[in-house]
């Protein structure tokens, strides 16, 4: 008994301590805001906005609501971040393993990309591709189409837009292909065990996937049109491409430059985890007659998997939070829309820094969940 | 002499004791002004970091009129999203930053207007090759740089709303990086503030490429705010602003002021404090206006300095006293 409280003593109060330390700031703004006639409240979240946003995923307009400019900020956050990581990865896995390579050109050049990449603050590498990269792009009549019709210019990149009729259609035959490749590789998984027999999945697979959307277009009426970016003249020497969708340069230097900057980190986690996978397993599976294609898909890889997702987590969320400097180059995302704009003219500082604080805690947390739960499907199941 | 001596400090101590502001500038020996991050002719450093400007001189004044020294002032730049929760949170006592007097910040966010240094609407500015000449040449599609965080957004919605035309807002957190992104060509048209965009001209790469349209689209009084909850500070500010308005108006200059003390005016006596005791009613001695107005200078002198000499807007509009067509009128000071 006493044994107990001599344990359980200590805690407790600890726990009281981070109480009242957190009371005691809680009461203090309190009474400092009641000082200087300072209301608390999250009532300002209906309220009309009355500021418009560049660049949004949803409708959007000053007629909106805060909720719904909050929104719109937090969107933008997820499409950069999304963004960067696909890009981030695919490039930390070419140069990781290319800094393994044996051609001493290859080894060097990655050695070279991640070394400079990695060292230079990410905010200067946000300002070099916004205003470097910027000023080397065309105004839009200067510019020459790309694949016939896009065009990068100045003042964003313009593609093509997507007019569907019947999209709802498409996108249920793209979910009826998903399911049916589950059912087809679970299949082939057992008959494979059962019977050693094996169907080639991946072909099926390929195929279901064009087949399947491609006969919406014939029998389900589903039609797509493109949206063609147009040329528009605004004055004597200014133009703007119209029709089609725009994405702004703020995007893309951003994009750029939290790829490049991630890309190096998980490089170095790609290149740990390879290098963690000892010589002597690569031989003996040579030895057991596996080809090399095999010794990287059956061994090297799930063990060394094991050793980049966690380094690797970090790494993604390092990015998802630094796409917080998107609000130096105007890029709309949470916190240039919400705890930028939002707050100066609401005034609601301590409301809106705390929920632009809770949302990153949130994304990172899902982030952090996701892979956490890929790195236990991966991890040795001790039997 | 010596009674007097006593009383005037008992009367400072007890104004002091309502003034926590005033008690708390007077202990640390300088005032804390919140200026913008580089406005040239309203608040901007140069080389050596010596502060110059419109909004600068209202904070020298009130360093003036209540430690006796013009240079007591520390001052701290500040963004336009940085500055009320700056003055709000008590890390800097007046913030004379270009700012906007809107019903919503003077009621809303525990801030206080004491008045306007300067009248100042939003306008458009744009490549002289475009043009364009009038705001009506707008079309569908335009991009506009602009700051965040600032009436300057809401304008410029209310204003391509009511035309109904279609815009870009490209809007960035820094005056820098907003007329970097235009000088780039990244926007068609760069709004803000008039005083601004012809300030900010200046640091173009070639200024003469650019004009300020003529047409003005909003109201905008600039001036200096102060915390809610202190109205003997609130005071001060205000009549050290004043007091250099209504010093223009009656001709008395730094060169001129001791002289002015023999004046027939009862009104130029007392703004030069050889007669009354205006001070003693916000618990300041009585030559608090004379040190302003020797220091710092009346109202004209501060915008000839800062203005109309480096070429930003040699031309008052507004900024005019009343008994010359413009729009300055202050309250007496008796």
């Amino acid at each position: 008994m006493n044994n107990k409280i001599k344990k359980i003593l200590p805690q407790i109060i600890t726990v009281l301590f981070v109480l009242g330390i957190f009371g005691f700031f809680t009461f203090n703004a309190q009474i400092n805001m009641d000082n200087r006639g300072i209301d608390f409240g999250f009532g300002f979240l209906t309220q009309e906005s009355s500021f418009d946003v560049q660049f949004s995923l949803i409708e959007y307009s000053g007629s909106h609501s805060y909720a719904r400019a909050y929104l719109v900020g937090l969107l933008n956050t997820l499409l950069v971040s999304f963004i960067s990581i696909i890009f981030c990865t695919i490039l930390g896995v070419i140069f990781g393993v290319a800094r393994l390579s044996s051609n001493y050109l290859i080894r060097n050049s990655a050695a070279w990309y991640v070394e400079f990449f990695r060292n230079i603050p990410l905010l200067l590498q946000i300002f070099f591709w916004y205003y470097a990269a910027l000023r080397a792009l065309p105004v839009p009549e200067k510019a020459g189409p790309w694949f016939g019709v896009t065009y990068m210019t100045i003042k964003g990149y313009y593609i093509p837009s997507f007019i569907w009729t019947n999209l709802d259609i498409f996108l249920y035959s793209i979910l009826a292909v998903i399911v049916s490749i589950i059912i087809i590789s679970t299949y082939a998984k057992k008959l494979q065990e059962n019977e050693g027999k094996q169907i080639p999945v991946f072909f099926i697979s390929l195929g279901l996937i064009f087949l399947l959307p491609a006969l919406t277009f014939f029998i389900g009426g589903v039609s797509l049109d493109f949206g063609i970016p147009v040329l528009k003249q605004l004055s004597k020497t200014s133009y703007v491409f119209e029709g089609g969708i725009g994405l702004p340069p703020e995007l893309i230097a951003l994009v750029l430059a939290l790829s490049l900057y991630t890309s190096t980190f998980v490089a170095e986690c790609v290149r740990a985890g390879i290098q963690g996978i000892g010589k002597g397993q690569k031989e003996a599976a040579a030895s057991v007659g596996l080809t090399p294609n095999q010794i990287l898909k059956l061994v090297v890889m799930p063990q060394a998997l094991r050793i980049i997702i966690p380094p690797t987590t970090n790494q993604y969320l390092n990015l998802t939070k630094n796409s917080s400097l998107a609000a130096a180059i105007a890029y709309p995302d949470l916190v240039l829309v919400f705890a930028g704009t939002a707050l100066m003219q609401t005034g609601k500082a301590i409301e809106i820094v705390s929920i632009t604080m809770l949302t990153y805690l949130s994304i990172s947390l899902a982030i952090a969940a996701i892979m956490n739960w890929y790195n236990k499907k991966i991890e040795i199941k001790e039997k | 002499m010596a009674m007097f001596a006593v009383l005037f400090a008992f009367s400072t101590e007890a104004m002091a004791k309502k003034s926590k502001t005033l008690k708390n500038t007077q202990k640390k020996g300088f005032v804390r002004c919140g200026v913008s991050q580089g406005l040239p002719g309203f608040s901007n450093a140069d080389a050596s970091g010596n502060w110059t400007g419109v909004d600068v001189d209202v904070c020298r004044a009130v360093a003036a009129a209540v430690l006796g020294d013009a240079n007591k002032v520390k001052f701290t730049p500040l963004s336009a999203k940085e500055r009320f929760t700056a003055l709000t949170s008590g890390e800097i006592d007046i913030l004379s930053r270009n700012t906007t007097w809107t019903l919503s910040r003077d009621a809303d966010i525990g801030l206080t207007f004491v008045g306007v240094n300067f009248y100042d609407g939003q306008g458009f500015m744009v490549r002289k090759n475009s043009g364009i000449t009038s705001v009506n040449q707008f079309k569908n599609g335009i991009s506009a740089c602009t700051n965040i965080g600032t009436t300057t957004e809401l304008n410029m919605r209310d204003f391509f709303n009511s035309r109904g035309i279609s815009y870009e807002p490209v809007a960035f957190e820094k005056a820098d990086e907003v007329v970097a992104a235009y000088d780039a060509g990244r926007c068609d048209t760069y709004t803000t503030d008039k005083s601004g965009l012809a300030a900010q001209r200046t640091k173009m790469k070639n200024p003469d490429e650019h004009i300020v349209l003529p047409e003005t689209i909003s109201k905008e009084p600039l001036g200096p705010v102060v915390r809610q909850g202190d109205a003997v500070w609130e005071d001060i500010v205000r009549w050290s602003l004043n007091t250099m308005i209504e010093a223009e108006e009656y001709g008395i200059t730094s060169s001129n002021a001791d002289s002015m003390k023999t004046s027939d005016n009862p009104a130029i006596k007392r703004l030069v404090g050889a007669e009354g005791e205006l001070g003693a009613a916000f618990g300041l001695d009585n030559d608090w206006s004379l040190r302003i107005i020797k220091q710092v200078g009346n109202y004209g002198e501060s915008y000839k300095r800062n203005i109309a000499d480096p070429g930003i807007l040699p031309d008052r509009g507004p900024n005019q006293l009343w008994t010359k067509g413009g729009i300055l009128y202050v309250p007496p000071a008796r």
